[in-house]
């Protein structure tokens, strides 16, 4: 095969990874302070989404502020489904709070349904994401191009949040411990919102550029990136967050790369992100930087 | 200034602590001892609010059982809990900065320095992780973190658990440093003759009950106590 044609199918694989990145942040974050695998997060996406069609095709907002209200808004859908759906639960047995994501994960898809359809609603695409660049006649996407650029910048942001903040730092403590954090005089209540806060934001940012890239949406659109970004925050290590970027963009990678190579194989491209899952964790059973699977390092 | 009256945990149908009542005045330090299981962290647990009692806990006069536990904190009481924890994935100086997380930033700077002057073992190290500590350090360390929150009430669960008999003479230095600075100290041990050497005042702990009490110097001459707690014949 052609070099710039590698090239190119690296780009786009960098970029879907970076949107499998962004979601698995919110998965490995909120199994890191609550152990709960939160099943609904690939909803948000969806949320997400939707916000920011609602904002720029039915506000007629500038795309930014939609954007950012979007993210904004899925924040809050975050902190609501956590305070009504798994709060109650936070003393349950672990599999109580899991069946529960599952069920707040068909309210909202089932919401959305009821609200905007079942049919597929077209995305409209900001001028500055359309277009390509040519360099030494490679094309590029822009929105490609954007994509990780954006994500790594927000990864970045994050790091920066856990380490340098007093609340990102009690998030951290709380992966470790949740009395002891309480006993400092933390709210750890507000602490653990905050987590579904920065989830959610991430994960609406990952939903919004996914809908540029795939512009049809509809509410069931964030199940299969949801369930293959849960995939990456494991392969990366759950409860680590540089691991579930490094497992969403070796998914991404491992996904374009394969369907351009082998383009008899392009129908079952959404199973390799699975199998690659299971063949990891057979080797290496917590995930690429996960260590101890009770003990939380974000 | 913390008054305990006929508090009562429960583990579901476990009844662990069993209607106590004890004082610990302004400036004391008083001690609880007692075996394993006699109910000595869930008394502290009680008091810092990390179990649902039952009874009143009078803290400066103000009744604090039903408040939630950063509020207990916030009030000016801290736990050094047992096992230490210290948060083993952020770096000691983070640790100390969760201690001092409702301080203000100007307030930070002259805290850790008088942190690492207490404990000057914690400065050398400050930016590694907590982890890479020895027990004893750890201890300092999460004596020092509780420390942080400038605490008029400090309470300890077992210091002196799993420490060699010199760091444990240290550690109770410290305190008594702590004491002389003006500091209210209630401390719980099973290392019933350093605890009760320390202390003012002391109480016996046994399956949840309160079985003596008394001046500590009186309690290390008891021959009751002696016996059970000292290993003497
Ligand atoms: N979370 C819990 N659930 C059920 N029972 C508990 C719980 N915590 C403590 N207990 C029980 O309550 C009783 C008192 O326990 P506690 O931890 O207060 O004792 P302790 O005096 O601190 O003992 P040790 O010296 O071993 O630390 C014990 O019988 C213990 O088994
Ligand atoms: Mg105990």
């Amino acid at each position: 095969m052609d070099l710039t044609i590698i090239l190119q199918q690296l780009v786009n694989g960098v970029s879907l990874g970076s949107l499998y990145g962004l979601v698995a942040i919110g998965y490995t974050m909120v199994y890191g302070v609550i152990r709960l695998i939160n099943f609904a997060h690939g909803d948000i996406m969806m949320v997400g989404m939707y916000f920011a069609f609602t904002g720029i095709a039915m506000m007629f907002l500038p795309w930014w502020a939609a954007f950012l209200l979007s993210m904004l808004a899925s924040a809050l859908v975050g902190v609501i489904v956590d305070r009504v759906a798994y709060k109650p639960l936070r003393n349950a047995s672990r599999i109580s709070a899991l069946i529960t994501a599952i069920g707040v994960s068909f309210f909202l898809e089932n919401s959305f349904l009821v609200i905007y359809g079942g049919v597929p609603k077209a995305f409209p695409i900001p001028s500055v994401f359309n277009g390509a660049i040519n360099i030494h006649s490679v094309i590029f996407p822009n929105i490609a191009i954007i994509t990780p650029i954006v994500a790594i910048v927000f990864l970045l942001i994050l790091l920066f949040i856990l380490h340098k903040t007093k609340y990102g730092m009690a998030m951290r403590a709380l992966s470790f411990d949740i009395d002891t954090v309480r006993i400092m005089g933390i709210n750890v209540d507000l602490v653990i919102s905050l987590v579904f806060a920065l989830g959610s934001f991430l994960a609406a940012l990952g939903g919004i550029f996914w809908a540029m890239r795939y512009p049809a949406i509809n509410p069931l659109i964030g199940i299969m990136p949801g369930l293959k970004a849960f995939a990456a925050a494991v392969l990366g290590g759950i409860g680590s967050v540089t691991g579930a970027a490094l497992g969403g963009f070796i998914i991404g990678v491992t996904e374009i790369l394969v369907v351009a190579l082998f383009p008899a194989l392009a129908g079952y491209k959404d199973a390799f992100a699975f199998l690659f899952l299971i063949f990891v964790l057979l080797f290496k059973p917590t995930g690429i930087l996960g260590e101890d699977l009770e003990r939380g390092r974000f | 200034m913390l008054k305990v009256k006929d508090l009562n945990v429960y583990y579901g149908v476990i009844h662990a602590v069993k209607g106590i009542s004890f004082d610990v005045p302004n400036g004391k330090i008083v001690t609880l001892i007692g075996a394993n299981g006699a109910g000595k962290s869930s008394t502290l647990k009680a008091i810092a609010g990390l179990v649902k009692p039952k009874g009143s806990i009078l803290f400066s006069d103000k009744e604090i059982i039903r408040h939630p536990a950063h509020e207990i904190s916030k009030l000016g009481v801290a736990l050094v809990p047992e096992g230490r924890r210290v948060f083993i994935n952020l770096t000691i100086l983070e640790n100390l900065r969760m201690g001092g997380f409702n301080k203000k930033i100007s307030e930070l700077e002259p805290l850790y320095e008088k942190m690492f002057e207490l404990f000057p073992i914690l400065k050398e190290r400050a930016h590694q992780k907590a982890g890479t500590l020895s027990g004893g350090e750890q201890q300092m360390l999460a004596i020092a973190r509780a420390l942080m929150s400038e605490p008029d009430l400090l309470m300890l669960d077992e210091p002196s658990l799993g420490l060699a008999p010199l760091i444990v003479s240290e550690v109770f230095d410290i305190l008594r440093e702590l004491n002389k600075q003006g500091r209210t100290i209630l401390l719980v041990e099973q290392n019933a003759a350093q605890a009760l050497k320390l202390a003012d005042y002391g109480y016996v702990l046994e399956n949840g009950a309160i079985t003596l009490e008394g001046e500590a110097k009186g309690l290390l001459e008891n021959d009751e106590v002696r016996k059970r707690y000292l290993g003497e014949d």
